[in-house]
């Protein structure tokens, strides 16, 4: 793929408004996952995200995606096959994509040499997804060495986990602020809310542990869903971003305007928040009438 | 009483065929009541809605949920159109249909998981039977909500496309079904196990069909056709800005040759159920 293969022609006005927007939950598949469209996907991605205005996706690729290893229980060579060409794709975009380094808590040592290497090679962020719970010790020194290099760890949550469901070892809120209480340097970027569980239930999980930002992604769009998480945790810990679904990411950043948020909360959730969380200057290319960064 | 095809007839916005009024069971959802979905409504550029009341779905007896229907959207009927429960389980369900008809409701509800009625129930079909006479549509909702959110007491499953692919191919029916809350997998295999003239009684709203970047929303307006798709906001479950959302990111070159009036609306709907009836 080539920067022309899938560069916007749409020269109209973002259909999310003018003002600037970062996805920091976004993902992109390979030529080494089992879908076939793998590129059109991708393209689409970035097209939609054109359209509605996102300044730069923040990106992670899971393994495989299930081709040679699960989804969310990579094997350490898929994992290092999919960071090295997310690397490579971020790099080959330039500001418009980030990288997460994706790791798998269960192979500690390549863990923590993903996330160095990740570092070298510009990621600016951590990706978890549920290959452990995100309180296991083993997560542990993946949280430390993220504090270390300023960025934060974003964890795939099931909201309320009543059970467990295949596929995953997945976590949810509660699980999350036992080790957010453990690393409070740490910042944990908790994944869509609208992915999928109650999200009420996540809400007072999470409320008194600032470390915490929640994202609104994922495909659900409960009308409430937005309003009570900013009722818990205010604006300043809560992040737009759309995950898997970009007509649901549209339609959430549509409603923000009638949550009863400021312009100044509004503001915060598009980009903000992001440019606190994630290391200094990490945005700057993309937020050229923000100054300084 | 007005009818569906009369309201504002100036206003050529979409009339939403799937909205609801009252509180459901299982979560608080805000203010779900008559004078904001009208607010609402037009906010998000819709000029009418087909609403239902969400609490009866889940009680046995539909006539006090109806009777509570009719009263509340009583002074909106310009905007608010009835679409009333009915249970061909039922005592006496056909004069609910039969008020129904006269009270100006382009279609009537009915809730086959909630009522444990199968693929193929013989008082499905009747019911679908007896709308087609009467020229009003037949209502479906597969969901209300995400399976991996649902209440533990939230039991009832999701309506299978055996269900709907029943009621689409009744012989010698003029009814007109209205599905509400289909993916794509339950729409295509509802769809593509229909005949051409089946296909074509058959409307699916597209506020669950995923846009990009898996683009299915796309794919469904390029095969099944918009004409197949219907507006919808899913008051006050969901937020109302989806459908517009799906919409607005269909490739640019679609998307000018599928204006909004290219999508079917609770309007085009009725016009059609009435036109079945009176032929």
């Amino acid at each position: 793929m080539t920067l022309s293969d899938s560069a916007s022609t749409v020269a109209s006005a973002p259909l999310g408004g003018d003002a600037p927007l970062i996805d920091p939950h976004a993902h992109f598949h390979t030529p080494y996952s089992n879908r076939i469209d793998w590129q059109r996907y991708n393209a689409s991605r970035l097209e939609a995200g054109d359209r509605i205005g996102v300044r730069c996706h923040v990106a992670s690729v899971l393994g495989s995606w299930g081709a040679t290893s699960p989804t969310y229980f990579s094997s350490p060579d898929d994992q290092t096959r999919a960071n090295d060409w997310m690397f490579d794709f971020a790099e080959l975009h330039g500001s418009r994509v980030r990288a997460f380094v994706a790791v798998n808590p269960n192979f500690t040592t390549h863990a923590l040499a993903e996330i160095e290497r990740g570092v070298l090679r510009g990621a600016i962020g951590v990706k978890l997804a549920a290959a452990r719970r995100a309180d296991d010790p083993l997560v542990d020194d993946i949280a430390s060495l993220a504090a270390q290099h300023g960025m934060p760890v974003l964890q795939h949550i099931w909201q309320h986990r009543r059970r467990d469901w295949p596929n995953q070892d997945a976590s949810d809120g509660v699980d999350l602020a036992r080790i957010a209480a453990r690393h409070p340097r740490t910042t944990f970027l908790l994944a869509h809310i609208g992915g999928g569980g109650d999200w009420a239930h996540t809400f007072p999980a999470v409320r008194d542990y600032p470390n915490i930002v929640m994202d609104l992604s994922g495909s659900g769009i409960d009308r409430g869903m937005i309003d009570e998480a900013l009722r818990w945790v205010g604006a300043e810990r809560v992040l737009w971003a759309a995950d898997l679904t970009l007509c649901t990411g549209l339609t959430k950043l549509r409603a923000l305007q009638h949550t009863g948020a400021s312009a100044a909360d509004i503001e915060a959730m598009r980009w903000r928040n992001a440019v606190r969380i994630f290391p200094r200057g990490a945005f700057a290319a993309v937020l050229p009438e923000i100054a300084p960064l | 009483m007005t009818s569906p095809l009369s309201a504002s007839p100036a206003d050529a916005r979409p009339i939403d065929i799937n909205a609801w009024i009252g509180a459901y069971p299982f979560r608080e959802v805000p203010h779900p009541d008559p004078d904001v979905l009208v607010r609402v409504l037009d906010r998000e550029g819709f000029s009418g809605a087909w609403v239902g009341h969400l609490p009866g779905a889940f009680h046995r007896d539909p006539e006090p949920s109806n009777r509570a229907l009719y009263a509340a959207v009583a002074p909106y009927r310009a905007v608010l159109h009835p679409a009333p429960i009915v249970r061909p389980d039922w005592p006496q369900w056909e004069r609910t249909l039969a008020t129904a008809k006269s009270e100006g409701a382009p279609a009537v509800r009915v809730y086959p998981a909630q009522c444990g009625m199968g693929p193929g129930h013989s008082g499905l079909a009747e019911l679908m039977l007896a709308c087609g006479e009467s020229g009003i549509a037949l209502h479906i909702t597969v969901r209300f909500e995400d399976l991996r959110q649902r209440h533990a007491m939230d039991s009832a499953g999701d309506v299978p496309a055996a269900t709907l692919r029943a009621l689409a191919r009744l012989s010698g029916s003029r009814g007109h079904l209205v599905v509400a809350g289909a993916g794509r997998e339950l729409l295509e295999e509802t769809h593509w196990g229909l005949t051409p003239d089946e296909q074509a009684r058959v409307w699916y709203d597209f506020g669950w069909i995923w846009g990009p970047p898996e683009d299915h929303f796309e794919h469904l307006v390029r095969t099944v056709g918009a004409a197949r798709l219907a507006w919808s906001s899913w008051w006050p479950l969901r937020l109302a800005q989806q459908a517009r959302a799906l919409v607005d990111l269909l490739p640019q070159p679609l998307r000018d040759r599928t204006p909004d009036s290219a999508f079917a609306d609770g309007r085009s709907i009725a016009l059609s159920a009435l036109t079945a009836a009176s032929s």
